[in-house]
């Protein structure tokens, strides 16, 4: 089979500007001041003030990253979080241009970067399925078409002439997804967007995007979730630091992955109850210290054990004072699916309070109901608008414990989670 | 899918936004008409009193310039009812106005279709000064009433309206390109325009009529394009009373060209950052 996709050296270069506050974008009033200020520097004679445009810095989002996609394949693209993953769907949906390197594609793309792109919250759902087909690239008469099926598909027909801002959040993204799957092109391009939704929705965007390809069409898909590539995809392709790493059977790929996080985090693992540490980092924003694991009088321990109770021990940098902030610890399996989440907000009423440098905070945890086995931590602060820092943070031991005193500790390989638990029988 | 579609091959490539250009504008037509779609019906959807709105403002904006300068500074009008002399030329100058902010703001405001979506971006602000034409609409059937309520006849003329109205329509669009990408860049830009309307109404001959500005200062006066347009409409509009000064007219129509054609090559060149930067 011919291929469809041709990715040859393809690289995307950003530039970071350090001083304007992190924004692409500048502001007229600096651009004059800056032009005022060197102007009056040269006319003086004054050694030359710093011009902002030389504090920039190149950052490649992608670097020669090559790969071929034939008709029908299904590929999965993963890698850890600044991979350069969302960077190369936009790439290939047009969004953004590269750098160099180029790309070939034979066919009509549909990108699904977000469900539910362009509606409008004062439309009604009627005029945003319109309006949203419409954006995706369909044709008026195509979507008029579709219309009863996609309006099938997300279980609105009641409320078809309601804005779409009086819909509870479930029916909202059925709708954005309905309109979506019922996109016809011969590539599809999608960027999670089946992180939404209730566990039977996803399960029904599963099976309709196995159907699109089992159609013939080719499907690059990215997520999070290794258990839905490894459900849809064939093909995977590794990214890590903006380069592919590599390309083959998503099986193998996808182990390839899980080893790479294993040999990357395993090094930081450390003695002494701290389980990660950055002392050395010099910076001025967020960033994660240290984090050990504590018992109740904060005496660091070597170990966990199932249904041990502790402390996480977190300390981290904060650029300024902050009012209220939340702080969260979600401990994952090797595939990156949550476990355990240990949020602030919204399931404690905790809010905390950041001072400028470094703050210490702990997490409490009763009775940890994991089997032995290795986890992944992922530590995030975020404000009302979402994540201000996120990272995988380094693995996690918990330790065989023989909890039900029967000579067979509970394990990972057996089950996800442990309870206390006992049977009966009616004689 | 037909096999038309199957051949297409789109190369991507630095610098190769510009091949397919014009003819992706082509296919992306009915995103077009959808997007200016939805702006029409949500902005009569949003506002409470809707159209009542679109006929006020003008209307009330009339009554004041009629007396501050008809009544109290008694400027001439030829001869004709200086309400409708002002009419005539709060058509033009509206449709200028409401376009323009409208489309300054239109690629901000759409900032996250263009961070998901691939269309050519030219859509987004051609789509906000669409919006303005429906006002421009709106406006012109006022404009017929009050010419009925005075027993005004316009002549033939008036079937040139629509070649005045696409002057118009060239220098709303051709600023609004500048415009959006400049607001897309320096953000503070915004605070800019709506200083520049209003600046604007006030030299251009809106609520006065073009011919009391001194000869020797005529030509000079031209040189805002509004002018060539509004004298545009008078002469179309009210005959003979309002006679076109042929020379800066000219000059006026050079200049909405210049500044469309500048619009058009500048916003192309900053299009390709739009996503990285918006």
């Amino acid at each position: 089979m011919s291929s469809v996709i041709t990715v040859e050296n393809l690289g995307k270069k950003y530039l970071l500007k350090h001083q304007t506050g992190q924004q692409p974008y500048v502001a007229l009033r600096d651009v004059l001041s800056d032009g005022v200020k060197t102007l009056g520097s040269r006319l003086f004679g004054r050694s030359t003030l710093v011009s902002r445009s030389e504090e920039q810095e190149e950052f490649w989002a992608l670097r020669d990253v090559s790969f071929e996609v034939k008709q029908g394949d299904r590929i999965g693209i993963i890698g850890r979080n600044g991979a350069g993953k969302s960077t190369l769907l936009k790439i290939l949906s047009r969004i953004t241009e590269p750098t160099t390197g180029s790309v070939r594609i034979k066919g009509r793309v549909a990108s699904l970067l977000e469900v539910g792109t362009g509606f409008h919250p004062e439309l009604t759902g009627r005029e945003n399925i319109y309006l949203n087909g419409a954006i995706l690239g369909m044709g008026r008469a195509e979507i008029k078409k579709k219309f009863d099926e996609i309006v099938d598909f997300a279980e609105i027909e009641k409320f078809l002439d309601t804005p779409v801002k009086r819909y509870s959040s479930g029916m909202y993204v059925r709708l954005a997804f309905a309109v979506a799957a019922h996109l016809e092109p011969e590539i599809l391009v999608v960027d999670e967007v089946l992180a939404v939704g209730d566990a039977q929705f996803q399960k029904k965007c599963l099976g309709r995007m196995e159907e699109v390809s089992n159609e013939g069409r080719t499907v690059l898909f990215v997520s999070h979730s290794l258990e839905s590539i490894k459900f849809l995809c064939t093909t995977g392709i590794l990214l890590g630091e903006g380069k592919n790493i590599c390309v083959g059977k998503i099986k193998e790929v996808v182990k390839k992955y899980e080893t790479d996080i294993l040999t990357n985090l395993a090094l930081q693992s450390n003695k002494d109850g701290v389980i990660y540490n950055n002392y050395n980092v010099n910076t001025d924003g967020f960033e994660l210290i240290e984090v050990a694991i504590c018992d109740t009088n904060n005496v660091n321990l070597l170990q966990i054990k199932t249904f041990d109770s502790f402390k996480f021990k977190i300390i981290f940098n904060s650029p300024h004072k902050y009012e209220s902030r939340s702080a969260t610890l979600s401990i994952m399996d090797l595939s990156g699916t949550i476990l355990l989440r240990l949020a602030m907000s919204p399931y404690s009423l905790f809010t905390m309070k950041c001072h400028k440098g470094l703050n210490e905070i702990y997490c409490v945890v009763d009775k940890i109901p994991l089997p032995a086995g290795t986890y992944l931590i992922n530590f995030g602060i975020s404000d009302e608008g979402g994540w201000i820092y996120d990272k995988d943070v380094c693995l996690f031991e918990v330790k065989m414990n023989d909890i039900f005193n029967c000579g067979y500790p509970p394990v990972e390989k057996h089950a996800v989670a442990v309870v206390k638990y006992y049977w009966e029988q009616n004689s | 899918m037909g096999d038309m579609e199957q051949q297409v091959e789109i190369v991507i490539k630095p610098g190769m936004g510009a091949l397919h250009y014009w003819r992706d504008l082509w296919r992306y037509r009915e995103l077009f008409f959808f997007l200016a779609w939805r702006d029409i019906l949500v902005r009569y959807k949003q506002t409470a009193i809707g159209i009542a709105w679109s006929v006020l403002r003008p209307l009330l904006t009339m009554i004041v310039f009629t007396v501050v300068f008809g009544k109290l500074a008694k400027l001439p009008s030829n001869g004709v009812p200086y309400p409708i002399m002002v009419f005539t030329a709060m058509l033009p100058w509206q449709f200028f106005a409401n376009s323009l902010t409208e489309s300054s703001n239109s690629l901000i405001d759409n900032a996250n279709l263009l961070t998901k979506v691939y269309f050519p971006r030219l859509i987004v602000p051609a789509g906000s000064v669409i919006v303005g034409l429906v006002d421009f609409f709106i406006s012109l059937v006022i404009l017929f009433s009050i010419m009925a309520w005075y027993r005004f006849v316009p002549d033939v003329r008036m079937l040139l309206l629509p070649l005045f109205l696409s002057l118009a329509f060239m220098a709303s669009f051709g600023a609004g390109l500048w415009l959006s990408a400049l607001n897309v860049k320096y953000r503070d830009f915004r605070y800019v325009v709506p200083f520049l309307v209003q600046f604007g109404l006030y030299i251009s001959p809106v609520g006065f009529s073009s011919t009391i500005v001194p000869e020797k200062w005529r030509m000079f006066y031209f040189l805002n394009p509004m002018v060539g347009v509004i004298d545009g409409f008078r002469w179309a509009i009210l005959g003979d009373a309002f006679p076109v000064n042929w020379p800066g007219f000219s000059l006026s129509c050079l200049l909405v060209l210049v500044v469309f054609v500048g619009g058009l090559l500048y916003f192309r060149r900053m299009e390709r950052s739009f996503a990285d930067v918006v």
